[in-house]
């Protein structure tokens, strides 16, 4: 077995016992992209020789007795995150160039692990997508299948863990970003409650709704991640300070008192039969594991797309003001005014996704409108947290299909936004309501495409999340199996 | 939708303009979906947790030198970021 193969546990069990060094794991994780990522398409940006050094300090650290572990284990992020060493750009020609001047908290806390940090992962242009399609250099494909999406806007996030071209990554998650593509490519992906991660020198989408979180080939990786990344930081105002537990802790066999409550709204119109049957499958292992299944409703889930695309462009158009040439980015060189280079450079930087939610969000929050879009939207969001609290008062979890249908062609939905967000629902709610949502690999369609499964918990409760996924893997029988790249 | 563009500070070109406005009329016309519901004394969430502002203590720390802040500069001059004159 090669060693880019393994799970990122298994990788730090093989540093601990000294049978392989940081070094070698890494040149095994570069020699595997130099074979597939002219097809899967991850990257925006790999640091060869970056990885190679941290590795040879990682050794170093080791051999004296220090690194817990992350340390030595080779990584990559969305490229969404500032980071001092690569540039950060967004998926976005406005930012093509841009190198930042600090890390983003995740960034140094990974580094602090110990941590190796490959490179950047393509994304749809600001996270605004649910494709990838959206980046303006390069469209990441499914390892699953070459040609279909990664999904997004985390797709290269996603791509990478599931061709083995990492062996975690980061995402971003505002609206499924995380999940989505996790389940699309087979790989667990956690969106984790909103504060719960900094969000410092996470570039910003919708900032009430962005969350940054991990993306793993297993379950135990994942709470490895989360143990690395949790946590509060005081400058990132919205962070919480909440204890982290030891998020192992929770991976626990059996799941004996633990009521999964299925929201029926998520098995409505739309869904594809292979996913609903795969998820149903899944539901019936996790009460052959011992859970007790609950029916629950969640009735204004109809509402969530309305909601999220008024509600997250609106933030969008307000975040995204900052790209003006001035201070960093493109600028256009032709205008004689300073209104004529912010319209032009602005004009000219941002792709169509971009600047559509930039239009809708201006509008929604524009006099005379504001009323009936954003405070509207703004209202039915509280009738969604609601009945999220009241569907916990009768279930520890719920637990849905993560998207409608598994992975498409590129191409496909690409003329016609509002299908493409119309796809989204399954996922938005959990921004929305800032709850923990979570995808786990549960098996595969006729066509040999991956499904996952959503679960979504209370405020703060990601352990009981990592249980049940735990649990699911166990019986999923999608443990190591690993897509054929042709 | 010239007049939200301008707004936004986005220059559209005709067919943009065309592309776009069945766009976002088609996603408004889906918004209105809100409409069937009564949201008469609602209130408004804006954030999802009970978060008081975050004030720190009032010390002088180190924050980013010049030369970092004006190193993504498209223009500067050493000092400050240059764009064209704006009081003539």
């Amino acid at each position: 077995m090669e060693h880019y193969s393994l799970t990122l546990h298994e990788a730090s069990q093989l540093l601990d016992s000294g049978e392989v060094t940081s070094v070698a794991l890494t040149e095994s994780v570069l020699s595997r992209m130099d074979v597939v990522e002219p097809k899967v398409q991850a990257y925006l940006a790999v640091d060869r020789e970056g990885a190679l050094r941290r590795a040879e300090q990682a050794d170093v650290s080791r051999k004296n007795g220090q690194g817990g572990p992350l340390c030595g284990i080779p990584l990559a992020v969305k490229d969404v995150l500032c980071t001092t060493t690569m540039p950060t750009t967004c998926g976005s020609r406005i930012l093509e160039d841009f190198i930042a001047p600090y890390d983003a908290t995740v960034i140094a806390r990974l580094d602090q692990a110990g941590s190796v940090l490959l490179g950047k992962l393509a994304m749809d242009e600001f996270a605004m997508g649910s494709s990838s399609e959206n980046c303006a250099f390069q469209v990441p494909h499914n390892p699953w299948k070459i040609g279909y999406v990664a999904g997004g806007s985390s797709g290269g996030s996603a791509a990478a863990v599931a061709a083995d071209e990492c062996f975690a990554s980061l995402g971003s998650d505002t609206g499924g970003s995380i999940r989505q593509p996790a389940s699309l490519c087979g790989t667990v992906g956690m969106k984790p409650t909103y504060g719960r991660v900094s969000r410092y020198g996470l570039v910003a989408f919708a900032s009430s709704l962005d969350q940054v979180g991990p993306l793993t080939k297993d379950v135990r990786d994942c709470a490895l991640m989360m143990n690395a990344i949790s946590g509060y930081d005081p400058r990132d105002s919205t962070s919480i300070k909440q204890p982290v537990p030891d998020f192992t802790g929770a991976l626990r066999q059996g799941l004996q008192g633990v009521r999964i409550g299925i929201p029926r709204e998520y098995f409505g119109d739309g869904l594809d039969p292979e996913v609903d049957q795969v998820v149903r499958r899944g539901i019936a292992m996790l009460r052959e594991a011992g859970a007790t299944i609950v029916e629950v409703t969640l009735p204004h889930t109809e509402y969530c797309v309305a909601v999220y695309y008024l509600i997250a462009p609106a933030e969008a158009s307000s975040n995204l003001a900052r790209f003006d040439g001035v201070r960093y980015g493109f600028r256009d060189q032709t205008a004689d005014t300073l209104i004529d280079m912010y319209n032009r450079s602005r004009s000219q930087g941002f792709g169509d996704e971009v600047k559509r939610r930039i239009l809708i969000g201006t509008y929604a929050l524009s006099a005379g409108y504001y009323d009936a879009y954003y405070k509207k939207a703004s209202q039915v969001r509280t009738l969604i947290k609601e009945d999220f609290s009241r569907a916990f008062g009768s279930c520890d979890l719920v637990v849905s299909p993560v998207t409608p249908t598994p992975a498409w062609k590129i191409g496909e939905k690409a003329d016609d936004p509002l299908a493409l967000y119309l796809s989204d629902i399954l996922t938005l709610s959990a921004n929305l309501a800032g709850i923990p949502g979570m995808s786990v690999p549960c098996g595969f369609n006729s066509q040999g495409l991956p499904i996952g499964m959503q679960l979504q918990a209370g405020h703060f409760n990601e352990e009981i999340l990592l249980q049940v996924a735990y649990n699911l893997e166990q019986r999923a029988g999608v443990v190591g199996k690993k897509p054929v790249i042709i | 939708m010239l007049h939200v563009a301008k707004l936004a500070r986005l220059e559209l070109t005709a067919t943009e303009v065309e592309r776009m406005t069945g766009q976002l009329n088609a996603i408004l016309t889906y918004a209105a979906k809100l409409d069937e519901l009564d949201t008469t004394g609602v209130a408004v969430t804006t954030h999802t947790q009970q978060v008081v502002n975050a004030f720190r203590e009032d010390e002088v720390q180190a924050s980013l030198l010049r030369g970092q802040a004006l190193a993504n500069a498209p223009e500067q001059n050493g000092e400050s970021f240059v764009v064209a004159r704006v009081i003539s």
